[in-house]
């Protein structure tokens, strides 16, 4: 390659180096992705018929429509907690001292260090009827019979806000980060109070973090399967649950197929809203 | 701008900075700023100007001492409440936002209504000559201009006193002259008390009505640029502000006004003692500048051979070493090629006048 031309675009030398990634997507990702489209076009099990037929199905049937809107409502509802607590953590830690960071940094990275399961199981032990938060109310006499906590949609959203937070942290640290602290004081100097300087200059810098960590936390949380299944129990059907219910109980590979296809477009539509969104706010971050 | 509360005088009372690290930024300094004039903070990189930039408009709270604008102590008051204009050294304009916008920022602070705000706003950018920029966002702009847009940015909330962190530094020299004049004009125009920091001396010397040199966190002098350039008193502010020789020597006989000092390279001199008589018999630093020494054919001054010449334009500088084994440099004004000396030439240098030079007690 020594002799290159000097026109030579320079982004073409890399090329050769994604090859091994596109070869593992392609196997790994792309192929099952169209095996899975080819059998939801299947009207029945056998795989015998072709047709759209679980689409319409999925569609017309209002049981599967709101699996399908409690799921997308539970991200938003997961990735709008995330957000409101996620903001200040990273806000502060761009105002304290090296050693606190540290001490902010790990909390923020220390879901990520313990599985799942573990974190989960957790959140069962603190919400259950005779659970931590039931019982200290308890005996501070605030109620009498214990609250319903587990197998509920806040006791979903609270465990999944606290499992996915670092998905949303880490980007608003990183887009603060970037953000010159000059501004803050030339926006105080221009007589500026600090909610102005807030929401005039530090939330719009900060939008590209707010977009990624958004984006990120949504995926993951309608998408947890382990969290949503064992906090919500039997009484909460989120999309995850319904399709394994579908593929491994009932053993109907076309109609899960299906729903994996249309969960899949769900989420696309969504994230793309949000990256719409972020290109219409005139989101910079100091690029 | 009858309604500005623009040239408020602005004192800095026994300011004195420590960081929490330790480092001990600025020491007892004191100003007396009159209303309307132009400072130049003068010091090397390091002594504490910006720091006490940011105690003025409130970022830092001082360890100890006063700052009183007007007559207002407002040591108390946040930045917002300051009316302090502050143009940064990397600008800080806020990059999502138009360049009215950024002008009109302080302004939509205040409460001002948006028709009242973008006549102001192009008002502004039509007084530092950008009046068709208002719609561009910051990085479209040149580096002067976004200057400009900072200026004006920091002038609309009619700020009672401007200051100026190192403006100019980021410029080239053209466009750098072109800045300081303007600066100039727009100060003269609206009255501002204005403090400029800068590392470089010319720029403080041009710009400033009086000129306020630090060194680690100390004033060494504040004084009009003539006072600093000419009446240093301070051997820092001698070699700092402008170049000069620094030659040893013993005092022969001092009074308050002149001292007689004979210099280790020969010959015997006349200086003026920076801080008052001097005793006799007693070692000094002589300075004197490259300018105020010439070449002379009689047997006054003191013998030294010609080594490096450097053509600087209009001016050509001459190393010489002397008798004493130090160099001295000797200025000359460039007249055709007839004043060219040869590598190696034996010469005599003699003062321009008696009392050009400084004579400061040496330290050791
Ligand atoms: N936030 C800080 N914490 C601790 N020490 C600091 C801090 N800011 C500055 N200092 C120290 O205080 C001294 C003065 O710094 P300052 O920034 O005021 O210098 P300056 O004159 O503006 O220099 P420059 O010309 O390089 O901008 C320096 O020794 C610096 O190391
Ligand atoms: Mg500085």
């Amino acid at each position: 390659m020594g002799a290159a031309p000097a026109s030579r675009d320079v982004t073409s030398y890399g090329m050769g180096l994604a090859v091994p990634l596109a070869l593992f997507f392609l196997v790994f990702f792309v192929a099952p992705l169209l095996q899975l489209l080819w059998l939801s076009l299947h009207n029945d099990t056998a795989g015998l018929h072709w047709g759209i037929g679980q689409y319409l199905h999925f569609l017309t049937d209002p049981f599967s429509l709101s699996v399908l809107g409690s799921t997308l409502l539970l991200g938003a509802e997961v990735t709008a907690v995330c957000l409101v607590l996620g903001f200040p953590i990273a806000w502060l830690y761009q105002r304290v001292g090296p050693r606190l960071q540290t001490v902010i940094i790990l909390i923020v990275l220390l879901p990520l260090l313990t599985s799942v399961v573990v974190r989960t199981f957790a959140w069962i032990v603190i919400l259950g009827r005779q659970g931590i938060i039931n019982a200290t109310l308890q005996s501070l006499g605030m109620i009498d019979t214990p609250l319903k906590l587990l197998y509920t949609q806040f006791g979903v959203v609270i465990a999944l806000a606290q499992v996915q937070m670092p998905l949303m942290t880490l980007p608003l640290i990183t887009a603060l980060g970037r953000i010159d602290p000059n501004l803050d004081d030339a926006s105080c100097s221009l007589g500026a109070g600090s909610w102005r300087t807030f929401w005039r200059i530090v939330l719009p810098l900060s939008l590209p973090g707010v977009i990624a960590g958004c984006t990120l936390t949504y995926a993951a949380a309608i998408t947890a399967f382990i969290t949503q299944s064992l906090i919500g129990g039997g009484q909460m059907l989120f999309m995850p649950m319904y399709l394994y219910q579908q593929a491994s109980t009932l053993q109907n590979w076309p109609f899960a197929s299906a729903i994996s296809i249309i969960f899949l477009l769900a989420v696309l539509a969504v994230v793309s809203v949000f990256t719409t969104l972020g290109r219409l706010s005139r989101g910079y971050g100091g690029a | 701008m009858a309604d500005s509360p623009s040239g408020r005088s602005l004192v800095v009372d026994a300011v004195t900075h420590r960081y929490p690290s330790g480092a001990l930024a600025v020491e007892n300094i004191n100003l007396d700023i009159k209303g309307g004039e132009i400072i130049a903070l003068l010091g090397p990189s390091g002594c504490g100007k910006t720091t006490l930039l940011r105690i003025i408009a409130g970022f830092i709270a001082q360890t100890q001492g006063r700052i009183i604008i007007g007559d207002d102590i407002v040591d108390a008051l946040p930045p917002n409440r300051r009316a302090v204009g502050i143009v940064f050294q990397n600008y800080a304009l806020f990059p999502h936002l138009s360049i009215s916008e950024n002008v009109a920022y302080g302004l939509a602070a205040r409460g001002i209504d948006k028709a009242e705000r973008q006549r102001e706003a192009q008002r502004l950018l039509d007084l530092v000559q950008l009046p068709s920029m208002g719609e561009r966002l910051p990085r479209q702009l040149s580096g002067g201009q976004q200057q400009r847009v900072a200026l004006a940015r920091a002038l609309a909330i009619k700020p009672s006193i401007l200051l100026l962190d190192e403006p100019f530094a980021a410029l080239d020299k053209n466009l750098r002259l072109d800045m300081q004049i303007e600066v100039k004009r727009l100060q003269r125009v609206s009255g501002i008390t204005t403090l400029i920091v800068t590392h470089d001396q010319e720029e403080a010397l041009s710009m400033a009505d009086r000129v306020a040199v630090l060194s680690h966190g100390r004033l060494e002098q504040f004084g009009t640029p003539s006072d600093v350039y000419d009446r240093p008193q301070t051997l820092f502010v001698n070699t700092f502000v402008g170049s000069s020789n620094r030659m040893p020597g013993t005092v022969v006989s001092s009074d308050r006004t002149a001292a007689k000092v004979r210099l280790d390279a020969g010959a015997e001199i006349i200086a003026r003692p920076a801080a008052g008589a001097l005793a006799d018999g007693g070692r000094v630093t002589v300075c004197i500048r490259p300018e105020h020494l010439q070449f002379v054919s009689d047997d006054t001054g003191f013998a030294g051979v010609v080594g490096m010449s450097l053509p600087l334009g209009a001016t050509v500088v001459h190393e010489v070493k002397t008798a004493d084994g130090s160099g001295v440099k000797v200025s000359q004004a460039r007249i055709g090629e007839t004043h060219a000396l040869e590598n190696g030439a034996a010469v005599r240098v003699a003062p321009l006048a008696p009392a050009l030079a400084n004579a400061f007690p040496a330290t050791l």
